[in-house]
């Protein structure tokens, strides 16, 4: 059992050192072959053909931090969710009752997002 | 056989065995993804009556992707001044490495498979949504507006739809009771879980293809308003690693909704004789099928409406599918 364990992590370990060397490997590669020859124009900024002006990192719309903060509040969420329904079939009525609570209380928050218009784009 | 390598005490030999296959693994996945490509620009051409590739690599343009690949391996790669030059070269790698990462844990038949964790589910969920800073960190580091605007939103759509994948695939954790692809598979024995949970089926099959970033939620790469979102200054092989990862996660999406949902490598009623591993074949080439079908076929959708339809929509539905296959649950078995 624990051989099984250590083992898929491992095939895990092997997968990450395989998903960096390939690309580490074809850019390498692809060093030796393709031509390098820069220029001042090549390296400006593209900007549909207008000369780039200023920085782009701009301040941002705060709705993609709100959205941000939603997707951690109901991430959060399904981590409770899953382990509960791994193990749903030794729990029983009670576990039931708290998770529909849980669920509905979470619903909640996000009527009172949508009311509060949290959830509009424009 | 690999129940048997996963059994015996970890050594430098099962290390080279499993890079070995894992090696194998990734040849069979950049054959899908040269082929899924050829394979969508035929479809796509039939639908739209044209004939597509049809010049490199004879009739049928087989080659048509190879040729592709290679020009890209020969194109010049240029980094702009201003972009910050480190994380640049690093974006591509951080979007593709998880991709790969993610198919350690599926299994494709009961002999033909990797990991097997007891978190399989989770895993797959929590890795591919690492490359959510890949794209994020590209659009940043190229300090372009465009990449900058089609990251933000790669982000804002990504996080968005990750939400009603998990919260779908939840019904079926509940009725396999188990988090482990190969015992969720397990269950599926009798009845596939599209008909025990057609509506979590619906929900993930559509935030799939918004996790995908394909038409109609094509919106992070809109080639109309943002050129072509978080990597338009990528060129060469860095931009073909982006495009790289998102057809892996074609492959490891279309696998994921065979096993989840379609009873992976289980035949059909009494056509037992035909082995498991051309289901799953067929039962994927459907899914990668519908997906281009879709992609054929679905207008881009607005931003606003986009967004709105993750929160407004398939959240509550997946939290009411949540509560109604746990009541029946309790109540029938």
């Amino acid at each position: 059992m624990s051989n099984i364990y250590a083992n898929s992590y491992l095939i895990i370990f092997v997968f990450l050192c395989l998903g960096v060397l390939l690309p580490i490997g074809a850019l390498t590669a692809g060093r030796w072959l393709r031509p390098h020859v820069p220029s001042d124009a090549k390296a400006t900024t593209y900007e549909s053909g207008n000369n780039p002006f200023h920085d782009s990192r701009v301040q941002f719309q705060v709705r993609y931090y709100l959205f941000a903060l939603l997707f951690v509040i109901f991430d959060i969420e399904t981590v409770f969710l899953y382990p509960w329904a791994v193990v749903y079939d030794q729990l029983g009525l009670f576990a039931l009752v708290e998770m529909i609570m849980f669920i509905v209380l979470l619903a909640i928050g996000l009527i009172y997002a949508w009311k509060k218009k949290v959830l509009r784009w424009m | 056989m690999m129940e048997q390598w996963l059994e015996s005490t970890p050594s430098w030999s099962n290390i080279a065995l499993f890079f070995g296959l894992g090696a194998l693994l990734l040849a069979v996945v950049l054959a899908f993804v040269t082929y899924g490509i050829l394979a969508e620009r035929k479809v796509m051409g039939f639908m739209q009556g044209r004939i597509g590739p049809n010049q490199v690599g004879g009739r049928f343009g087989l080659l048509q992707t190879v040729a592709d690949v290679l020009k890209l391996l020969l194109k010049e790669d240029t980094i702009p001044k201003a972009a910050d030059r480190p994380l640049y070269v690093l974006a591509p790698i951080i979007a593709f490495v998880p991709s790969f990462m993610v198919l350690a844990v599926l299994p494709f038949t009961d002999a033909f498979r990797f990991a097997d964790i007891g978190v399989g589910l989770l895993y797959y969920i929590a890795v591919s949504g690492l490359t959510t800073v890949g794209v994020v960190a590209g659009g940043w580091a190229s300090n372009n507006k465009y990449a900058l605007l089609g990251g933000m939103r790669a982000a804002a759509q990504m996080i968005s739809y990750e939400i009603p994948l998990v919260m779908s695939a939840l019904g079926v954790v509940l009725l396999a009771g188990s988090m482990n692809l190969v015992d969720i598979v397990a269950a599926q024995k009798d009845v596939w879980f599209i008909f025990a949970q057609p509506l979590a089926f619906l929900i993930f099959l559509i935030a799939a293809v918004a996790e995908l970033n394909r038409t109609p939620f094509d919106l992070p790469e809109a080639e109309s308003e943002l050129v072509a979102g978080f990597h338009v200054e990528y060129s060469g092989f860095r931009w073909a690693f982006f495009m790289l990862a998102e057809y892996v996660y074609l492959f490891a999406m279309a696998a994921l909704v065979t096993i989840l949902f379609l009873g992976g490598w289980h035949p059909v009623a009494f056509l037992g004789w035909i082995p498991g591993a051309v289901w799953f074949a067929l039962k994927f080439c459907v899914i990668v099928f519908v997906l281009i079908w879709f992609r054929a076929t679905f207008p881009r959708v607005r931003a606003d409406q986009l967004m709105e339809f993750a929160w407004k929509v398939l959240l509550p539905l997946s939290l009411v599918n949540i509560v109604l296959t746990a009541v029946v649950k309790a109540w029938f078995f």
